[in-house]
């Protein structure tokens, strides 16, 4: 009880009781006994050597890289127009696909078809339960579209494109493709989840309004919920875009297509100074990129 | 022509909003439904349109009960109920016009409506409302462009172009200014005088609802306690619905005010001294 009343008869009051108050400072305890080993584990794990000597190397390098070697940039034209198509084409295709897993995983627009009794029984009791407390809703009045839509959503996001780009790789071979499809597939859950919080957060008056003149279900869509989410998509889709130049640079070096390959080819032959230039390439494009997202997104809002 | 018959609604959570409510709507009438918070106003207005479904009785308009149809036949009926609320519920980032368009949704289809290729006549009848609520040269602006009096009266328009049979109206003014609140209960009153209209209004402002309706009825925790003229309303009427509390004030200002309402004109060029 924070409100008591004291041994001297006066009504106290305090933010938390003697029992909140112990836990708080134990747990604060506990994380400074912890920040203190680990720092003591990772002290005498780490070769000081190495550490005393890395800006001796990395001096060294720089100068072996320096100057650039600009003739070679006759050579990444193609690759860096190539990076550029795999992030725009990219985050069109996660965009298509985004759209309707984020109208099916908001809470507000989901349809929810309750799932018959007969099929409830297939599911094994702790799934439902999963989805239960994950969803706030039991699958017996809901259905399952919303677990699935937040399912695609999380398997998408929790792998990084790096990643996918190494199994893509392997399953429809080195090149643009592979790339494109890593930059899509990761996008489609950061591109849906960010949407389907916009839609949730939308105003519910506006779509009453609309669906009480006697609208249908996709007249509600397309003059109640879009006019509203419309700025958050452009932000989503630009900011995504930005992202995914950055990370289509890195998906050469795994095969996937892009300036990451003349990457990868100059690091292994230790050509420092076509590192270098490929390095400025890679930041004047995403330079770039930065400075289209940032007026599109200053034109739209 | 409009009928409530035992409506009744219970929310999941086991509030009662509604019980079983019976009130009759003649074409033409414009009646105030009074009431202090959670008396279920909002809810009886919803139920009316479907907004919110009932959980028991019927809602008939013209013979045909809205309670028991389905969605093509919801939609149908929904055209006929105006619809008209508190905070406005434009639809912000979209033009004057599209607003008041979208009052024609119910009866174009949706690649029409979609494209915005609305027919001529609706966009006539848009201009025609836009002109009579003053805001024609305000078409092509956004709605979030302009202030609380005409969001009101892009609302009324757009209600007005569904050419519906009654109109729903849900705490009009509570967001408007005194003077504003007044010209738009007066919009709206004029309106339905115009095209024969029935309407419900909410309405928390006693004195306000007095001057311009010829019934009011008052809600008290889901149930009808009180259906009369406005001049009925007595200090104990008010205290039966509401609680207790000093109403002579209240009642006296309308008194005064009917003076006004009289005289419309004198009325308004006082206001504005």
């Amino acid at each position: 009880m924070p409100t008591r009343i004291n041994s001297k008869n006066v009504k106290v009051w305090q933010v938390r009781d003697r029992n909140g108050q112990l836990l708080r400072w134990a747990m604060w305890m506990t994380a400074a006994i912890l920040f203190y080993l680990s720092w003591m584990k990772i002290s005498a794990e780490t070769t000081w050597y190495f550490f005393f000597d890395a800006p001796r190397i990395a001096a060294d390098i720089g100068t072996r890289a320096f100057p650039p070697r600009w003739e070679y940039i006759t050579s990444l034209g193609k690759p860096i127009w190539d990076t550029f198509n795999i992030a725009t084409l990219g985050t069109v295709i996660a965009l298509v696909i985004a759209v309707p897993v984020a109208f099916l995983a908001a809470q507000n627009t989901t349809p929810k078809i309750p799932l018959h009794p007969w099929a409830v029984g297939f599911i094994p009791p702790f799934v439902r339960k999963f989805i239960m407390t994950t969803t706030g809703e039991d699958v017996y009045s809901a259905g399952l579209i919303r677990p699935f839509a937040l399912l695609v959503i999380v398997s998408s996001r929790s792998i990084n494109s790096l990643i996918w780009a190494l199994l893509l790789v392997s399953i429809v071979g080195p090149g643009v493709f592979a790339g494109l499809l890593a930059i899509s597939i990761r996008s489609i859950g950061f591109c849906a989840k960010l949407l389907y919080e916009a839609i949730e957060e939308i105003d519910a008056t506006q779509v009453e309004a609309i669906r009480a003149t006697g609208a249908s279900g996709w007249q509600v869509m397309v003059y109640g919920i879009v006019p509203q989410i419309l700025p958050a998509f452009a932000g989503i889709a630009v900011f995504r875009w930005d992202i995914n130049i950055r990370e289509s640079t890195v998906l050469g070096l795994v095969g996937a297509g892009g300036i990451g390959l003349q990457l990868q080819g100059s690091l292994n032959i230790l050509a420092w100074p076509q590192v270098s230039l490929i390095l400025v390439v890679i930041l004047v494009a995403v330079i770039l990129g930065e400075w289209i997202s940032a007026k599109v997104r200053a034109a739209i809002i | 022509m409009l009928k409530l018959e035992k409506l009744t609604k219970v929310y999941k959570t086991g509030d009662k909003a509604l019980s079983e409510v019976d009130m009759e709507v003649p074409k033409g009438q414009v009646i105030a439904l009074i009431g202090p918070s959670g008396a279920g106003k909002s809810t009886l207005i919803r139920c009316i349109n479907r907004l919110v479904s009932p959980t028991g009785g019927s809602v008939i308009l013209d013979g045909v009960d809205v309670t028991s149809l389905g969605s093509s036949g919801l939609r149908r009926e929904r055209r006929r109920m105006g619809m008209i609320f508190q905070e406005y519920a434009l639809v912000e980032r979209l033009s004057v016009m599209e607003n008041v368009l979208s009052g024609r949704l119910g009866y174009v289809g949706f690649f029409r409506s979609f494209f915005r290729k609305f027919p001529q006549s609706d966009v006539d009848e848009a201009f025609r409302l836009l002109d009579r609520v003053g805001l024609l040269h305000m078409a092509d602006k956004r709605a979030d462009e302009l202030s609380g009096g005409q969001r009101q009266r892009v609302g009324i328009a757009r209600a007005l172009i569904q050419d519906p049979a009654v109109l729903l109206v849900d705490e009009p003014t509570a967001s408007l200014d005194p003077k504003t609140s007044r010209e738009i209960m007066r919009l709206i009153v004029e309106m339905c005088e115009e095209r024969k209209l029935a309407a419900i209004i909410n309405i928390h402002d006693v004195s306000l609802a007095q001057m311009f309706v010829q019934r009011v009825v008052g809600l008290k925790m889901g149930r009808i306690i009180f259906d009369g003229a406005p001049n009925q309303l007595t200090p104990d009427v008010l205290t039966e619905i509401y609680g207790e509390e000093d109403w002579e004030a209240t009642i006296e200002a309308v008194d005064d005010d009917d003076y006004d309402a009289d005289d419309v004109d004198g009325e308004g060029k006082k206001g504005e001294a």
